[in-house]
């Protein structure tokens, strides 16, 4: 579960390619992104992975083995039968994905076998859920803010909560690697 | 799960029960989590401490169920949402529209309205409005009376404006209302062919022969059995090669038995097949 904003897709095209294409963990990914941008960021990320990499669709079940992205301007949910649920409510902290939303509901369904990012962006979306995720059982990364575009985001995610790594792109990619059964 | 949680899954169950059986609302098979998202920040609202207490309180007292109920239903809508979406619209059904002498088209889970009077524009510079009755419908009775006055706050419309441009539309979105202390009032001659009206669509039944049917952004917010539902009354409502737009987002369930076929399928317009 990786969440950022400014800066973030930089930060991923570091991360992302540090999973082999045998990763069977789940990737759900959540940017605050332009409004009518979706596809188009699937399709750049997809450039740097093994993983396949798709548009998050309402009701499609988590399915291990894949990267999920945000679509603009829709909240994403995580049900408990395991799937995705979108919604158009108001923007919650400015911003439509929230990154609040999709960790909070995530660290409801998961516990503790979540793992939250928080990659660079330039506000405090995120931290809440990355709290979420903690108190939940679940492990918390951040980037470091000073190697950040943007440090405000993980920055308030090592705030709000005791983070449990705090490194570059590549290394957090590398340690996600621990997390694969 | 905590078993906390669970109490919780069992509270709110309970809760979405006592409304349908007073007011007759059926939520009970909305989608989980954003429906336990909304009843947790209606609980928060209201100020009382349990899911317990709020059920006793909305039993109790109407016009604080509506003030609940407007919690639990998704109000927002949009005008040209998703851009790409009205000018396919514009490109490849309007079309096939003009073939028919009169046109029927429901927008169901119409909200406060927004999409509906978009719609009624692209219709009219399109020169068919004249052919088409609207049924606008909504579960919500004061989303529909925002709906029918038509007056909106005018913060939004500057995105509104914008989605207008890249949809595709013909004049200026400001050609169509009037604006003043920071609320919009939509002209009036767009009213002339909606009719807005109470209509669940989970529990109603259908009430036309539809050549389309707008239902963007609904069935996010309904688990699957419930949306399986409410497609096949839109197979019903649809006349044969009639159109269902969905929002972007949302896709037809892969293997269905419904009579649907996809028709742009990138903008999630499909068409019954029958």
């Amino acid at each position: 579960m990786i969440g950022g904003s400014l800066g973030a897709v930089q930060a991923l095209r570091e991360l992302l390619p540090q999973l082999p294409a045998d990763y069977r963990l789940p990737v759900i990914i959540v940017l605050h992104q332009y409004r009518h941008n979706g596809e188009s960021c699937g399709r750049l990320l997809a450039e740097h992975c093994a993983l396949p990499v798709c548009t998050i669709e309402d009701k499609a079940p988590i399915l291990p083995g894949q990267i999920y992205v945000a679509p603009a301007n829709y909240h994403v949910l995580i049900e408990r039968a395991r799937s995705f649920a979108l919604s158009i409510e108001p923007p919650v902290n400015f911003a439509r994905p929230a990154i609040d939303v999709t960790f909070e509901t995530a660290a409801d369904v998961y516990g503790a076998r979540l793992v939250g990012v928080l990659l660079s962006g330039a506000s405090a979306d995120g931290a809440l859920g990355l709290r979420c995720i903690k108190d939940a059982g679940g492990a918390t990364f951040c980037q470091l803010p000073s190697d950040s575009a943007e440090g405000t985001m993980p920055r308030a995610g090592c705030a709000a909560t005791a983070v449990d790594r705090i490194g570059s792109p590549q290394s957090l990619g590398r340690q996600l690697l621990e997390f694969c059964p | 799960m905590t078993p906390e949680s669970d109490v919780e899954v069992i509270e709110i169950r309970l809760l979405l029960e006592a409304i349908y059986a007073k007011y007759g609302y059926d939520l009970r098979d909305y989608s989980q989590t954003s429906m336990r998202r909304r009843v947790l920040a209606a609980l928060a609202k209201s100020g009382l401490k349990h899911l317990g207490e709020l059920q006793h309180a909305l039993l109790g007292d109407a016009g604080f169920f509506a003030d609940v109920l407007d919690g639990l239903t998704v109000r927002v809508t949009e005008m040209f949402r998703d851009p790409g979406f009205y000018r396919a619209f514009r490109q490849r059904v309007v079309p096939v529209l003009r073939t028919y002498p009169l046109l029927k088209i429901w927008h169901g889970g119409c909200a406060s309205g927004e999409e509906a009077y978009g719609n009624a524009i692209l219709l009219e510079e399109e020169g068919l409005y004249d052919r088409c009755q609207l049924y606008a419908t909504d579960l919500n009775p004061r989303a529909l009376e925002q709906a029918q006055h038509g007056l909106y706050p005018a913060d939004r419309f500057a995105l509104f404006g914008e989605n207008y441009e890249k949809s595709g539309g013909k004049s200026k979105l400001s050609a169509y209302y009037t604006e003043a202390y920071a609320q919009v009032a939509l002209r009036e001659s767009l009213k002339r062919h909606i009719l807005f009206f109470q209509h669940n669509l989970v529990s109603d039944h259908v009430f036309g022969e539809m050549h389309v049917i707008f239902c963007r952004n609904v069935f996010i917010y309904f688990d699957p059995g419930l949306r399986q539902r409410v497609l096949e009354k839109f197979a019903q409502s649809l006349c044969p090669g009639g159109f269902l737009c969905l929002g972007a987002g949302e896709r037809l369930p892969r293997a269905s038995s419904l009579p649907f076929v996809e028709f742009s399928p990138e903008e999630r317009i499909y068409r019954h097949a029958g």
